[in-house]
């Protein structure tokens, strides 16, 4: 995984400033790298994030006042339904008062004859009774012994018969009453409706109330059929805030409700509220005018707010899924610009590397060149001096036995060859700065380079084995160029063996006899596999420390793509390591040219 | 065989002369053009040694002007500049790479002496 990594790492994350002045680098890579994705990010992200936010935000208001809105609508229609519920039970308990009179009413078959009509049309009605104006049940018809029960105590009765005439008010519901649900002798929840009946007689006047019960199933099936969703609840209170009709999760009927009675309201009302539970919850409640109840809605937010969330989810995975590929492309593309800016930087700074190299190597060899040539002459003048005491001796027999002088002589002789030998290795140089195509023969090239290694390689028992046969032709390239790179080649060589290695050159014709393939093997420490990758680009070194510049084999690579051939590289750590060249045998400089402007 | 030396470096004419003298050879020297053209036309010279580079007139330029005066006379020429240049040119003007670089071997001198004289 790591290894994997290492090999992606884009080079310029390692990058660390080592140069000064000119060829410092033109930018600080990392910093770029960081600033770009950041800004990028920052420019592509900050719109998506609000935009994905805000939007959240409407849609989930949208949707909550939705809720609102359906919710309301629901109890609206339901508190219009039970007024009409209670005024029809109201309005057929008048009709009886207004066609019976108070004797018919009085007689207790007609009262039963009364009730079971009552039945037949409206099933729920349970009993029925006429009280008088003290409060005494008259007539009762029904199942339980009511018959001279007096109500005159009780509230809703003193509340109905109120008698001050002054105040009489017209509309029925004011004249009738409707009670709180409660349980009674048969012990099953039910309601009373009393209805007032005043009637003018001469000077008196006539008061009576007629009393029915209701059973609260109608009313119970009513309130279960309102469309109140998943986890909805709709039911009646009281005013005190007991439960009046069966509830799904808020209690038991005669039991407080445990949530605080709604303000009174004239209108449908929905509050967002919490349940004992602590969930969230709507509250759709309404006043019922004329009864004692209050009608509530209630329903679980987060149940209805779940296909909303649902479809928010995949809002959120896709915004997710973007942010992703936005990180991705971004942090992609900015690697790859700053890298090609780190490249054409590293170029522009190996070509400056090239140019100075080249400069400073043409200086020396005009330096060289002009001492080689100074030193010459006068070491000519010393050879032949010493050529002709030499041949003095020889000649004039009185000297010829003076072994000792003739050995002087000889001495000062292989001196002055000694010294020629490096003035012509100054003057070779020199000649290699120029660009120059020849025919030349690379077994005198390869020679050439090698004069200059025979001692450090005797001195360090390094064996040099060089195998170029005859069949490999005299061909057509720069000879300066060529030594530089067989130079380099054989200094690499014999800086990665230890003493007592070997070090082969061997030239092979390639199979269609275009080429020249030579190899230069060394029996050195080997270059791991990370590294031959890196081997060939200007300032990658390993002699850390030791005066490397790192720019050895990036020059070799320059050379040898600039006589138009090829370098390779073998390598196994700890056997060694060979460079293979590939040379044309035909030199076409115009190749050369455009290699070299490829490799600069 | 006789032969003329030109080089600017009198003490190294005049040395080698006295050498190839020791070895039966029959030498002249000049140290510029003008002495080496009036012994042109002083006398007849088998081969001419010719450092190539010398102040008023080089080695090329004199060979030319020698070949007028002596035609058939052969060449070669002397240079302490091992360059590709005067490789080059000197191969050119003589036909053969008759080119011996400074300082000189006596042995290989003579042993080019008598290849020349004999071809």
């Amino acid at each position: 995984m790591q290894d994997g990594w290492k090999r992606y790492k884009p080079r310029f994350l390692e990058y660390s400033e080592q140069s000064s002045g000119m060829y410092k680098s033109l930018f600080n890579f990392r910093l770029l790298w960081k600033q770009s994705i950041a800004t990028t990010l920052a420019v592509v992200l900050l719109p998506l994030f609000t935009l994905a936010v805000v939007d959240y935000k409407i849609s989930k208001e949208a949707q909550e006042s939705e809720l609102l809105l359906r919710t309301s609508r629901v109890v609206s229609n339901a508190r219009r339904t039970l007024i009409s519920y209670f005024d029809e039970r109201k309005f057929a308990l008048n009709f009886l008062t207004l066609d019976n009179t108070y004797d018919q009413l009085l007689d207790p078959q007609r009262l039963t004859q009364l009730l079971d009509n009552l039945k037949s049309g409206l099933g729920e009605w349970s009993d029925l009774g006429v009280i008088d104006h003290t409060g005494v049940q008259r007539n009762y018809a029904g199942p339980y012994p009511l018959l001279g029960m007096d109500y005159s105590r009780q509230e809703w009765y003193q509340k109905l018969s109120y008698t001050d005439t002054d105040s009489y008010h017209e509309t029925i519901s004011m004249r009738s009453n409707i009670s709180d649900v409660f349980l009674g002798f048969r012990n099953t929840p039910h309601i009373v409706i009393s209805v007032l009946h005043s009637n003018r007689l001469g000077l008196d006047w006539l008061h009576y109330v007629l009393r029915a019960s209701l059973d609260i199933d109608r009313l119970n099936t009513l309130l279960a059929q309102l469309e109140v969703g998943g986890k909805g609840d709709a039911f009646l209170i009281n005013h005190q805030g007991l439960i009046q009709t069966p509830s799904r999760f808020f209690g038991e009927i005669m039991k407080k409700f445990p949530l605080a009675v709604p303000p009174p309201s004239e209108r449908t009302q929905v509050v967002e509220g919490r349940d004992p539970q602590g969930r969230a919850i709507l509250i759709g409640y309404a006043y019922i005018t004329g009864t004692p109840f209050i009608l509530m809605v209630i329903k679980q937010k987060d149940i209805l707010m779940e296909t909303w969330e649902a479809a928010g989810a995949k809002l959120i995975f896709f915004l997710a899924g973007s942010v992703l590929a936005i990180v991705a492309v971004v942090f992609g593309i900015c690697t790859y610009l700053v890298n090609s800016i780190y490249q054409a930087d590293q170029k522009r700074l190996a070509s400056l590397h090239q140019v100075e190299y080249a400069n400073k190597m043409a200086s020396i060899g005009r330096l060289s060149a002009g001492v080689a040539h100074e030193i010459n002459n006068p070491l000519a003048i010393i050879n032949e001096k010493a050529g002709l005491i030499k041949d003095l001796f020889t000649f004039r027999q009185e000297y010829a036995s003076d072994h000792r002088l003739l050995g002087l002589v000889d001495s000062i002789i292989a001196s002055v060859e000694r010294c020629a030998t490096i003035t012509r290795q100054l003057l070779n140089f020199a000649r290699n700065i120029q660009v120059n195509v020849q025919k030349l023969s690379l077994r005198q090239v390869v020679a050439d380079v090698l004069e200059f290694q025979t001692k450090e390689a005797g001195y360090r028992s390094i064996t040099i084995n060089v195998d170029i046969p005859d069949e490999i032709p005299e061909f057509f390239s720069d000879r300066g160029k060529l030594q530089q790179v067989f130079i380099n080649l054989v200094n690499n060589a014999f800086a990665a063996m230890k003493d007592g290695g070997r070090l082969d050159i061997t030239s092979r014709l390639s199979p269609d006899s275009t080429h020249i393939v030579t190899s230069v093997s060394d029996t050195g420490c080997g270059i791991p596999a990370e590294n031959i990758k890196k081997i060939f680009e200007p300032f990658f070194t390993t002699k850390s420390g030791s005066g490397g510049t790192g720019l050895g084999l990036s020059i070799t690579y320059g050379l040898v793509k600039e006589i138009g051939g090829t370098i390779d590289i073998k390598s196994i750590v700890g056997e060694g390591t060979t460079f293979i060249i590939t040379l044309p045998l035909e030199y076409h400089a115009d190749t050369g040219e455009t290699n070299a402007r490829t490799v600069g | 065989m006789r032969v003329l030396l030109v080089d600017d470096e009198e003490e190294l004419v005049a040395t080698l002369a006295e050498r190839l003298e020791m070895r039966g050879i029959e030498a002249t020297w000049a140290t510029d053009y003008r002495a080496a053209l009036a012994a042109v036309e002083e006398k007849e010279f088998d081969i001419a040694l010719l450092d190539v580079r010398m102040p008023e007139m080089n080695g090329l330029e004199l060979k030319r002007l020698i070949e007028a005066r002596q035609p058939g006379m052969k060449f070669i020429f002397l240079t302490g500049h091992g360059s590709e240049e005067d490789f080059n040119a000197c191969s050119a003007e003589s036909g053969k790479q008759y080119y011996l670089i400074k300082p000189l071997q006596i042995e290989v001198l003579m042993a080019k002496l008598h290849e020349i004289a004999h071809s």
